[in-house]
């Protein structure tokens, strides 16, 4: 059942939304000890909302396009009086007095938040190894790494404990973890969606978007987080588009650049697939042309600057005054120093750190001034690439899914996981990942659909074509009830496995 | 700019300006590890860049206005009640300037 006839069931009185929230929280219950994806699972909180979808009902009001469908949220977007922990010491038990924008558009839209996900500390990381509160395990095998930062939310819907989850994603935080379970996992144009509420970690990067089984869910899910929001300054000025639309119109005449950078050098098995992909647009009747933009090799160093910079400065909110941890100490210096050591996890240290350096007397310009102009040159050379194509093909990551364990001692190695996913956060632009098939390795394998700047639609149109064309993907090792078709209620997605 | 390596005494400066505590073990370790990252950097530092116009952000956003209207901000003792310590409907910190408060 897609989220589409989810909601439709719910509005036209067929199910009601709290028997659908009962088998998610069924599916959790049986899964999550396994997986930990989740840090809060609102078992009553989660019934409550859905008692009022199903109220609204029966008073003949419309409770919204996504009535009774249950979400789970990254942990680092606030929800009131809900802890928001961003799987940090620091905010263990926070309680933020107020919604994110996201939040108050879901619960307007009708969905049901179920609960928090697990992340790495602070959306630093690209495992959830980082999680103060351990990791998260990939549903596919649970020795394996799902994934990071928005583990938690990939997981989550890859194994069927919600349809859909929302995730953040500043250097592919959303795109590598879709792609090592095997959902679909969407960062939309830098503004596209308003980030209040959501927890800072590098401002000129950061971006909220949507994770689900199917490019159709996803776009549900999109269409109802968008628009201007006055509490977000930087959020756009403009109608959001309604990509739900557009998923029919096929890839007849688009042209599509394979992108040299983002699939040389990546695992053969994972470069085979892109090139399967590009073969499957070819068929639908895109023109493919192979493009290389070299500028694009920067992105990595330029990246860990800026993003690091501006988490050093977005950090320094926890000095223990206000929320958050303190630890106690003779004066206020003191006190800072001893809170943010105890607090923080040594990846987030270890940011604040390089942030610090970088933006320091003497070195400024160096690093975080180099950088920035890096960050000019690669949107240019992207605008020069998007004069011959309408969008770029690529992996999302240069491999499948990697041990726990495996990168944790080596930052550098860590980081290289993002190199593809990267170049589009610097930009602003939209991109995509979703799953096409399995790898050698029986590891689901994402291939990554980039865009220029408010094309958002494009990569829904595109991805949908790819979706439709996309090799078997076997559902997970530790899928729930949900998707195997014999839990209590409701299943939703598709039972046969991935794609469609 | 090649290979800056940083020196224990570069990373307990950066730790003071930050704010964080280290040992000298995590002193040790950081060392190691930033001067990696930024021998990555080192690439970056070799471009001639000196016509390139810095990128702070994607959009070219200035100076966004809103009307001056009043409206309800965050419930007071809300916000309140997440401080580590409260005294008289304030947030309550150590001494600052090293008198007894």
């Amino acid at each position: 059942m897609s989220v589409a006839e989810m909601a439709r069931s719910v509005r036209s009185g067929d199910v009601t939304a709290g028997s659908i929230v009962e088998s998610y929280l069924s599916a959790i219950a049986e899964r999550d000890s396994e997986l930990h994806a989740f840090v809060t699972v609102l078992g009553d909180g989660a019934r409550e909302q859905a008692a009022a979808v199903d109220s609204k009902i029966a008073a003949g009001k419309d409770p919204g396009p996504l009535a009774g469908v249950p979400v789970a949220l990254k942990d680092n977007l606030c929800t009131r009086g809900i802890p928001t922990t961003c799987s940090s010491k620091m905010l263990e038990s926070w309680c933020p007095p107020y919604d994110a924008t996201v939040v108050d558009r879901l619960r307007a839209a009708g969905a049901v938040v179920v609960g928090k996900t697990n992340l790495d500390e602070f959306a630093m990381g690209s495992s959830t190894e980082n999680s103060a509160f351990g990791p998260s395990r990939n549903p596919y095998d649970p020795s394996l790494v799902p994934g990071g930062s928005s583990g938690g939310s990939a997981v989550a819907v890859s194994a069927g404990l919600a349809p859909l989850a929302l995730g953040s994603d500043t250097g592919g935080s959303i795109r590598q973890p879709a792609a090592l379970c095997g959902v679909v996992g969407m960062k939309p144009t830098y503004g596209a969606v308003s980030r209040y509420g959501l927890v800072a970690f590098a401002s000129s990067l950061d971006q909220i978007g949507p994770f689900a089984r199917t490019v159709a869910d996803a776009a549900a899910l999109y269409d109802v987080l968008g628009g201007h929001d006055p509490m977000d300054s930087t959020s756009l000025q403009r109608p959001s588009p309604h990509v739900s639309t557009l998923l029919d119109n096929g890839a007849q005449g688009v042209r599509v650049g394979l992108l040299a950078e983002l699939v040389d050098g990546v695992d053969r098995s994972v470069a085979a697939r892109v090139h399967q992909a590009a073969e499957a647009l070819a068929a639908a009747g895109a023109s493919i042309q192979e493009i290389s933009i070299p500028e694009l090799r920067l992105s990595l160093a330029a990246y860990y600057l800026i993003a690091s910079s501006e988490a050093s400065s977005n950090l320094s909110r926890y000095d223990g005054v206000r929320y958050g941890l303190r630890v106690d100490a003779a004066d206020v210096a003191a006190m800072n120093s001893a809170t943010r050591a105890a607090g923080f996890g040594a990846e987030v240290k270890r940011r604040i750190m390089l942030g610090t350096y970088a933006l320091s007397a003497g070195y400024y310009d160096a690093y975080y001034g180099q950088a920035q102009k890096v960050r000019t040159i690669i949107i240019e050379a992207f605008a020069k690439a998007y004069q011959k194509v309408d969008v770029l093909l690529g992996a999302t990551t240069p491999t499948t899914a990697f041990a726990l364990g495996a990168k944790a001692d080596d930052p550098m190695a860590m980081y290289l996981s993002d190199v593809c996913t990267i170049p589009s956060n610097l930009a602003g632009h939209p991109a995509m990942s979703l799953p096409f098939g399995a790898g050698d390795d029986e590891l689901p394998v994402g291939v990554q659909l980039l865009a220029p700047a408010l094309e958002d639609g494009l990569l829904f149109q595109v991805g949908a074509v790819l979706e439709a064309a996309a090799p078997d993907l076997a559902l997970p090792a530790l899928a729930a009830s949900t998707l195997r078709g014999d839990g209590p209620s409701v299943a939703v997605g598709n039972s046969s496995g991935g794609g469609r | 700019m090649t290979a800056a390596r940083l020196s224990r005494d570069d990373v307990a400066h950066v730790a003071l300006l930050a704010r964080i505590s280290l040992t000298d073990q995590e002193i040790d370790l950081y060392a190691e590890q930033l001067g990696v990252v930024l021998d990555h950097a080192a690439e970056l530092a070799a471009l001639d860049t000196a016509s390139v116009v810095p990128t702070a952000h994607p959009l070219p956003l200035q100076n966004v206005l809103r009307a001056d209207e009043p409206r309800d901000s965050l419930d007071h003792d809300e916000v309140l009640s997440q401080a580590p310590a409260v005294q008289d409907g304030r947030f309550r910190v150590p001494s600052i300037l090293g008198e007894a408060p």
